[in-house]
């Protein structure tokens, strides 16, 4: 399948430097970094409309690297949808047949079919300036597919889209990945995005990829602080010393699973912190007072951010824990209150 | 209380945009005075005389034939510059793209000057042809096409840049050539701003006179002919065919108008 080895390029500010990638067959591949770190140049770089400075493309260990776009039949939906404003919704997606010189029956046909599979058959008619962001997305996303391309790139599909649409079409993304078998290389900026729709996620930050692997391994497994930042975890805490699997954060004791000697950085799972009104007494060995400081709803748990003290240290360690509604009530604090916490040296992720 | 302190601002404003009113009147005035005067001045008898003028008759004929025939040919060759001048960036663009506009700062009779040393008698095409291209349609073409080029390559320039570059490389991934995507893509969304530079620059070709007078005295298009007439008779005489000329030129711009305005406002969900 595809399998990018070391692209570089450069354009204006963007310095982008040996990308590699290897795509396996029918996955759905999503590349994760914030915009401005050439997303969009490396999707593409990939279709052929950009040329790397250097490195090369390939596709089945076949170097495609110089091929033109139009032999490559790796079809781009784009943010904007780029519909073809003169055309109706049936022409557009009937575009790429015609270029491609299919027959007039795969030219009624395909489209047809097309059209059914993404719930857009009474649009077929119109052009794409009366349609809905939704609706214009499934009909480039139904004129991408007509060309039965042997990979699907996407470049943030869709983030123009209201919730309700966005959520509707992760779902027909991921049928149309499962069940036409069509490879997918997705690029956006939403952890939520990725994690819901992707097999493997790559993450991209500074214009590098920092970690390729795949979406629970991402998640719970970040490969360094700035993955673990971007992919917005909390409670990720610089380390002042390390001895042992004691680290001191803050002036802090924290014992930690698996530290070793170049540990930097902590990230302590805040959905595996305990909360209690009372000092804990259990099997915990990370236990701690504490005072709240704020919180926040965030469906379907709450995050509490709570200080932690040490008697002699200026500036005290701010930890958020997600707690649930039930126990949030439960706790009843208020700003201010005593609080404890507790968790497991495996709640705690060394860098 | 309310529409004493609205009509206080009002009351401003109105002083302000009065001033500026009165300053833009002063350049319709210079506009309009004259072509609206011309025109009442004319008895309909003597315009009538004019336009079953067999001379005049012809000479109308040719005028706008050799502003067509400067149109098309340059449209052939100006449309795919305009495409490269929109699409691409390349060492000299700027250059290039000052050298189109040169027609409008050289004046027209020196450019018609200019003009008699690469297609008269003594120049390489002269000597090509057999014969020079001055006192013929052809030269009378060329002159029209020199001071009538850069309308019809800007607009067309103009009217490529409004194109989205994303729906042409969508376009690419599709499958389509380059070539492909020029004619189903990117000259269907321009047209619209081509076609009113191609009349814009056929109105400009009629109204030529500079660079014409220079190139071929005789056959004698209409611009010619309002001068010479002028200059052997007098203006009454000047005026009938000068008026005809006239309402042809707003014939063809009221066209162009119709054309390049944006199609009427259509409400999504129509």
């Amino acid at each position: 399948m595809l399998e990018l080895c070391g692209i570089s390029k450069r354009l204006g500010s963007l310095d982008m430097a040996d990308i590699s990638l290897k795509l396996e067959d029918s996955e759905y591949f999503v590349l994760l970094g914030p915009s401005g770190v050439g997303k969009t140049v490396l999707i593409e770089i990939i279709a052929g409309l950009i040329r790397p400075s250097a490195g090369r493309i390939l596709w089945c260990d076949q170097d495609i690297t110089f091929h033109q776009p139009e032999t490559r039949r790796f079809a781009v939906v784009y943010q904007d949808y780029a519909l073809f404003p003169h055309l109706t919704a049936a022409q557009n997606i009937a575009y790429g047949l015609r270029a491609n010189g299919a027959t007039r029956y795969a030219e009624t046909n395909r489209p047809a079919a097309l059209a059914q599979m993404l719930e857009i058959e009474h649009l077929m008619g119109r052009l794409p300036a009366t349609l809905s962001g939704g609706e214009q997305q499934r009909v480039a996303l139904a004129r991408a597919l007509a060309i039965q391309p042997r990979l699907l790139l996407l470049d943030e599909p869709l983030s123009a889209l209201d919730t309700g649409s966005r959520a509707r079409l992760q779902k027909e993304l991921k049928r149309i990945n499962r069940e036409l078998g069509t490879a997918i290389f997705h690029v956006t900026h939403d952890p939520e995005e990725a994690m819901a729709v992707g097999d493997r996620i790559g993450v991209m930050l500074n214009s590098r990829i920092r970690q390729v692997a795949s979406v629970e391994e991402t998640f719970h497994n970040p490969s360094d602080p700035d993955v673990a930042r971007f992919l917005g975890m909390m409670n990720v805490l610089p380390v002042a010393t390390v001895s042992g699997h004691m680290c001191t954060v803050h002036g802090v004791e924290v014992h930690a699973g698996a530290t070793h000697s170049s540990t930097s950085h902590i990230w302590i799972r805040p959905e595996e912190i305990r909360m209690s009104s009372k000092p804990f007494t259990g099997p915990s060995i990370n236990r701690f007072e504490c005072r709240v400081i704020d919180w926040n709803h965030r469906d379907p748990l709450v995050a509490v951010r709570v200080a932690v003290a040490e008697p002699g240290v200026s500036k005290p360690l701010d930890l958020t824990c997600l707690v649930t509604h039930a126990s949030f009530q439960e706790l009843g604090i208020g700003a201010g209150s005593r609080a404890y916490l507790a968790f497991r040296k495996s709640a705690v992720h060394c860098f | 209380m309310t529409t004493k302190a609205s009509l206080g601002v009002l009351g401003r404003r109105h002083w302000f945009e009065l001033a500026f009113a009165l300053l833009g009147s002063l350049v319709l005035l210079l506009v309009l005075a004259p072509l609206i005067r011309i025109t009442l001045a004319t008895p309909v008898g003597d315009l009538h005389d004019a336009a079953v003028d067999a001379e005049v008759l012809r000479s109308i004929a040719l005028t706008v034939y050799a502003a067509f025939l400067a149109t098309a040919f340059s449209a052939i060759a100006g449309i795919p510059l305009a495409y490269l001048l929109a699409r691409k960036r390349f060492i000299g663009r700027t250059l290039l793209l000052a050298v189109i506009d040169l027609p409008i700062v050289v004046p027209h009779s020196a450019a018609g000057i200019a003009l008699l040393t690469v297609i008269g008698r003594r120049s390489l095409i002269g000597r090509l042809f057999g014969h020079t291209l001055a006192g013929t349609v052809t030269g009378i073409s060329v002159a029209m096409a020199f001071v009538s080029l850069p309308l019809l390559v800007n607009s067309a320039r103009e009217a490529f840049v409004a194109v989205p570059p994303r729906l042409e490389k969508a376009a690419r991934t599709l499958g389509a050539s380059p070539a492909r995507v020029f004619f189903t893509v990117s000259l269907p969304l321009a047209w619209r701003g081509i076609v009113s530079g191609m009349i814009l620059m056929w109105a400009r070709g009629i109204s030529e006179f500079g660079a014409v007078v220079i190139i071929a005295y005789h056959p004698m298009v209409t611009p010619v002919m309002v001068f010479q007439r002028f200059n052997d008779f007098g203006l009454v005489a000047a005026r009938s065919v000068a008026v005809l000329l006239i309402l042809i030129c707003v014939a063809l711009f009221v066209v162009l108008r119709a054309l390049s305005r944006p199609k009427s406002e259509e409400s999504p969900n129509a």
